[in-house]
């Protein structure tokens, strides 16, 4: 199974606005524009590498998650590898 | 080029050359109170695609540091149109010191309104009243943020007024200075105005911005608050170099839209857009 980290936090300026944060990928040069629960996700993940499971029981203990779903957190972590915001190990 | 100029508009100097003695003449006219670079930040070519077509219908081609292919020639009576085409393009291809914006701004006791929109939005006409209201103009295409300190620097070139906003600039500004009026322009009529002495002397100073209007022109009165992800939303759509700018550009707009309140406005005429802009700058800047 896969284990993800997030990158690290030296190529990410991440600037929480109002209902959106902006994440700037200094690998990419690219603007990221993002909803919850993207900043909560590399929040989670800290310094450390998880799989889906260890994640979702962070995430759940912080937030109230009425319907927490391994495999949707699992495809935005995929879309997260994409963007280069977060890491599979 | 056989005919050159050369001139300032804000902290940017540009040298203009032409092959037609036109453009130059138009330009050395309207920004005969301007200062002139000691070196100039970018060229400007006006040129004909071949010898003949200086004489014969003449086309005004568009060249310079920086250069976007396959761009239309303009007839010679559009050389002044095409010798400001040429100056917002090295701008907005070129411009690597300042975060680029596509707003018009005025400035009251130093500080800066900025207001942007798409084309017909009427940047440059509520830019152009609040110049005749008092405001000192700071430019009516683009303002300039300055990464290093946050404040926005000024490019007062000639205000483009089109269309229906002529006769009511025409009639607030009676002793102001115009250009030749230009019919068929690819905007439709176009006249330029001549900023006045204040805004030319006073073009190289910055201002802080204080408040961000995004106006559209055509609807009943309206007013909206914009949140700052919307604004950096918009103003990434409204720079030309945000991306080229990078961590730069990152740093300058998210400092912008998290200390300056924006609000977009609805206007069905100037008259009510000027009584909205006063009213929001007493309450917000």
């Amino acid at each position: 199974m896969s284990h993800y980290r997030a990158a690290p936090p030296a190529t990410l300026r991440i600037v929480p606005l109002d209902a959106l944060t902006l994440i700037y990928h200094r690998a990419s040069g690219i603007t990221h524009i993002v909803d919850a629960p993207v900043p909560e996700i590399l929040e989670a993940l800290g310094d450390e590498i998880l799989g889906v499971d260890a994640l979702l029981a962070r995430l759940s203990e912080q937030f109230d998650l009425p319907d927490a779903d391994p495999m949707a957190l699992a495809i935005r972590l995929d879309e997260l590898v994409v963007a280069g915001l977060v890491e599979r190990t | 080029m056989r005919h050159v100029t050369r001139l300032r508009i804000g902290p940017i100097g540009f040298r203009i050359g032409s092959d037609w003695r036109g453009p130059i003449a138009a330009l050395d006219d309207l920004y005969r109170d301007y200062p002139k670079p000691d070196v100039p930040d970018f060229n400007v070519h006006l040129f004909a695609a071949r010898p003949w077509r200086r004489v014969f219908r003449p086309s005004v081609h568009i060249g310079g540091d920086f250069v976007i292919p396959d761009a239309a020639p303009l007839p010679l009576s559009m050389g002044l149109l095409a010798a400001e085409m040429g100056m917002n393009l090295q701008m907005a291809l070129g411009q690597r010191r300042y975060l680029l914006l596509h707003a018009s701004a005025v400035e009251r006791d130093g500080k800066a309104l900025l207001m942007t929109g798409v084309s017909g939005a009427g940047k440059s006409t509520l830019a152009a009243l609040l110049m005749a209201r008092g405001w000192r103009l700071m430019g009516d295409e683009f303002a300039l943020v300055d990464p290093a300190s946050g404040l926005i620097h000024g490019f007062p070139r000639l205000i483009s007024l089109k269309n229906e906003a002529l006769p009511v600039v025409e009639a607030a500004l009676p002793d102001a200075r115009f250009g030749e009026i230009m019919e068929g322009t690819p905007k439709g009529t176009l006249r330029h105005l001549v900023p006045n002495a204040r805004a030319i002397a006073a073009m190289a100073e910055p201002a802080v911005p204080a408040l961000i209007l995004f106006p559209s022109f055509g609807f009943a009165a309206e007013e909206r608050e914009v949140m700052p992800s919307e604004a950096f939303i918009r103003l990434t759509q409204a720079s030309t170099n945000y991306v080229t700018l990078a961590e730069r550009g990152f740093d300058a707009l998210t400092r912008l839209v998290q200390g300056v309140p924006a609000r977009a406005i609805d206007y069905p005429n100037t008259d009510t857009a000027i009584a909205q802009v006063e009213r929001l700058w007493r309450e917000l800047a």
